[in-house]
């Protein structure tokens, strides 16, 4: 099981302050999992190239690369809108 | 003598200067900023989020720029997460250095950068005829030109 957080506007979108995603044992998640096994509508909004995504609080370079495995917390970052 | 933090409730901007200029002595000069949640029309409530493994660390790493940047002896920055109300403080940032100018211009410089560039997420609460409704805040383009200031 991976844990996603979903941040921001994103929280909205999910429903949820997190997602507990259920992964099959040894497989690993990629993005293209990933958003299948997300609400439509927060999906879709993974593609705003100004979402970036974290792995256990590591930023990922360029999230399409993702790869995360069971008892990951994947963070889900929209634009932040400051302080 | 840096003093980075995060608070979940209200706090008195008052109570943590004197402390932090005690803390520093010495110095010659010590410039702080407050922001508070303005009383803007129908707005009732203001809600920071924020994510615990990126924020705090890039608030830290955004002190580790201002001392490698300014000539500073102390730094002090403290910032509300939750819900608050208009007149509530919301951060606070204060340096203390030899000379006025590295006090000063270290302020202005994490100010901009934690206003565009740290890990906070906004909405507010707008009077509605159901009781108050959340809406997002969008990004701001003025403060993305605040931050290019000190990218040159």
């Amino acid at each position: 099981m991976a844990i996603v957080i979903p941040l921001g506007k994103l929280a909205d979108l999910a429903g949820a302050p997190s997602l507990a995603l259920t992964l099959p044992l040894m497989a690993e998640l990629d993005w293209e999992g990933l958003k299948a096994a997300l609400p439509p509508l927060l999906a879709e909004a993974l593609d705003d190239p100004r979402v970036r995504v974290a792995v256990n609080g590591a930023l990922l370079p360029n999230k399409t690369k993702l790869q995360a495995n069971a008892g990951d917390e994947i963070a889900l970052l929209p634009p932040v809108s400051g302080g | 003598m840096r003093d980075i933090r995060l608070l979940d409730r209200m706090f008195l901007p008052g109570t943590l200067i004197g402390p932090f200029t005690q803390a520093n002595p010495g110095l010659g000069g010590v410039c702080t900023f407050v922001g508070e949640v303005r009383f803007d029309e129908g707005v009732e409530a203001l809600e920071l989020t924020h994510y615990e493994p990126l924020t705090l660390p890039g608030m830290h790493d955004l002190a580790t720029q201002a001392f490698a940047r300014f000539t500073l002896m102390g730094l002090l920055m403290v910032h509300r997460v939750g819900v608050m109300r208009p007149g509530e403080p919301i951060v606070c940032v204060s340096a203390a250095a030899l000379h006025r100018r590295d006090a000063i211009d270290a302020v202005d410089f994490c100010m901009d950068h934690l206003k565009s560039a740290a890990w906070f997420w906004k909405r507010e609460k707008r009077a509605s005829e159901h009781g108050g409704e959340w809406h997002w805040i969008e990004p701001r383009e003025q403060d993305h030109a605040d931050l290019a200031r000190w990218q040159a």
